[in-house]
C-alpha cells in the first residue's frame, strides 16, 4: 500500500505528510501531529467526540479519511485561543461549569464554533441541534447549552 | 481495524467509471463515508482499491425546473439538501427527512449517492424517494440507465448496481396537484435510525373527496423500503375515515416483512407500521385536501 503525500492546513499551520490512505483524520491529528485535544470516543462514528472543523464545516474526524482532508484546512480545539487568550465559547463554558469529566467538551467546542459561525443569533433549538450527536455521558447538557447561548447572546463579545 | 488498500482519487465521473472498470470487483467508491468507513473499520467491507470521488464536483448539483422536476448530483451531500431553498419549495418533505437523520456531522459529510447505494433498509431517503416516485441514474463506461427507486434495492444492503457501475442522480418528478407527502420515523433518540419509517404520497380526485392516488411506503419493515401495494390499492376511490384507515393499517402491517433484532422484535415492528400508517395517511390526506 502506498503512502499518499497529503497537504493539509491545521490550525494555520501548514503540513506535508505522507500517510497510508487507511488512516483516518483522528489518528493523524492525535498521532502524528500530537494534537491530541481532539478525542477519540467511540470511534464508530456515534459520539462526535473527535468533531473538528473541515473547512468551516463540523465533520467526524473518526469518520473522515485523512487522504481526504488533502488540501483542506483542519480546525481542532486547540486552534481556538489565541495565544493565551481563551476563546468566547472556551470562556463561557469555563464560567458555566459546563463540563464534568471534559472528555465531550472539545466536540461539544468544535460543534458550537460551527454553529455560531454560520448563525450570528442562533436560538435555543439551533443549539440543541448543533450538539445533538455530541454525546456527553456525565449529562451536563444544560450547562453545556446555557454557555453556547451566553455567547450567542453577545456576553463574551471582543472581551480580551 | 481497517484493512490496507490502494488509494484512488478520481475527480471526474470519466475517471471514475475509467477506474470502476479497470478493478470491477475489486474495489470500492467511497464519497463521504459515512456508512462504508464504519464496514469497513469492521472489517466486513475490505476492497483492495477504494476510489474517492468526494471530490466530483460534476455530480454536485441541485436542479429543478417545473417540467422535468428535480435533480440532484450523488456527491450532493444530505446538508446541502437540508439547506437548498430549492427543496423546501418544492419537497419539504426532504428537508424534514433531513433534519431527523443522524447529527450534523454526518449530514455536512455524508452524501444522498452514498446513503442509497449503501442499501440499508432503514436508510432516510429510501422510503421518501420511492413515495415521491423517484429515480436514480445509473452509468457504467458504456451505457447509461435510468431505473425507478422502488427497483433499486435488492435486499439488505444490496441493490441493482453492477460491478462497474456509479450512481450519478436522483431524478424526482413535479408533485402533482391535491397532492401531499408525509414522512415519520420511530426511534428512541431522535435522529438515530427509524425502528420503523413510513412515507405516504397522497393524491385526491378535483373534488378533494376521494384519494385517487396513493403511495405507502415502509422502511426497516422489510429488508429493502417496500410499498404496501395492497394497502394503497385499498385506498384508491376511498375517503380515509375511520374504518379505512383501521382496514388499511392492518392491510399495510401484514404486507411488512420486518425482522427481529436489539431494536424491537418482528411483532412490535408490525404494530408500528400499523400505527405509523394510520397516522400518516390521515396526515398526507387532510395536506392533500388542502393543496391547491
Amino acid at each position: 500500500m502506498e503512502k499518499q503525500l497529503v497537504r493539509i492546513k491545521v490550525n494555520s499551520e501548514y503540513y506535508e505528510l505522507y500517510i497510508k490512505p487507511k488512516k483516518l483524520l483522528v489518528e493523524v491529528l492525535r498521532d502524528e501531529l500530537g494534537l491530541t485535544g481532539t478525542k477519540r470516543g467511540c470511534n464508530t462514528g456515534a459520539c462526535c467526540a473527535c468533531t473538528v472543523l473541515l473547512d468551516g464545516i463540523a465533520v467526524k474526524s473518526c469518520s473522515v479519511l485523512a487522504v481526504q482532508a488533502d488540501g483542506s484546512e483542519i480546525t481542532t480545539v486547540e486552534g481556538l485561543a489565541d495565544r493565551a487568550n481563551l476563546a468566547p465559547l472556551q470562556r463561557s463554558f469555563l464560567d458555566h461549569g459546563a463540563y464534568q469529566c471534559g472528555f465531550c467538551t472539545s466536540g461539544m467546542l468544535m460543534s458550537a464554533t460551527a454553529l455560531l459561525s454560520e448563525k450570528l443569533s442562533p436560538t435555543k433549538e439551533d443549539i440543541r441541534e448543533s450538539i445533538h450527536g455530541n454525546l456527553c455521558r456525565c449529562t451536563g447538557y444544560n450547562s453545556i447549552i446555557r454557555a453556547i447561548a451566553a455567547v450567542a447572546e453577545g456576553k463574551y463579545k471582543e472581551q480580551k | 481495524m481497517i484493512r490496507n488498500f490502494e488509494y484512488l482519487r478520481a475527480d471526474t465521473i470519466k475517471d471514475t467509471l475509467n477506474l470502476l472498470e479497470e478493478h470491477k470487483e475489486d474495489c470500492k467508491i467511497i464519497c463521504g463515508g459515512q456508512s462504508l468507513l464504519i464496514l469497513m473499520r469492521q472489517g466486513l467491507v475490505a476492497p483492495k482499491n477504494l476510489i474517492d470521488i468526494k471530490r466530483l464536483k460534476e455530480l454536485n448539483y441541485i436542479n429543478f425546473d417545473k417540467k422535468g422536476g428535480l435533480r440532484i448530483g450523488t456527491t450532493t451531500t444530505h446538508r446541502e439538501i437540508e439547506k437548498s431553498s430549492l427543496i423546501k419549495d418544492h419537497y419539504p418533505v426532504l428537508v424534514d427527512m433531513e433534519k431527523n437523520l443522524a447529527s450534523v456531522q454526518t449530514r455536512n459529510w455524508g452524501t444522498i449517492g452514498g446513503n442509497l447505494a449503501h442499501g440499508d433498509p432503514a436508510g432516510d431517503p429510501g422510503p421518501v424517494l420511492i413515495s415521491l416516485n423517484g429515480a436514480v441514474k445509473i452509468a457504467n463506461k458504456e451505457r447509461e440507465r435510468n431505473i425507478p427507486l422502488e427497483e433499486f434495492f435488492v435486499d439488505y444492503f444490496e441493490t441493482v448496481l453492477e460491478e462497474a457501475e456509479l450512481l450519478l442522480e436522483v431524478q424526482v418528478p413535479v408533485i402533482p396537484p391535491r397532492t401531499a407527502v408525509a414522512y415519520e420515523k420511530f426511534n428512541i433518540i431522535k435522529n438515530d435510525q427509524g425502528i420503523v419509517s413510513v412515507a405516504v404520497s397522497i393524491t385526491t380526485d378535483d373534488d378533494g373527496v376521494r384519494c385517487k392516488e396513493a403511495r405507502i411506503v415502509l422502511g426497516a419493515a422489510a429488508s429493502t423500503p417496500v410499498r404496501a401495494k395492497g394497502a394503497e390499492q385499498m385506498l384508491i376511490g376511498k375517503k380515509p375515515d375511520a374504518r379505512i384507515l383501521d382496514k388499511i393499517s392492518d392491510k399495510a402491517s401484514e404486507e411488512a416483512d420486518p425482522v427481529d433484532d436489539i431494536h424491537a422484535t418482528e411483532e412490535y415492528r408490525r404494530r408500528l407500521v400499523k400505527a405509523l400508517t394510520k397516522k400518516l395517511v390521515k396526515k398526507a390526506w387532510e395536506q392533500a385536501r388542502k393543496s391547491p
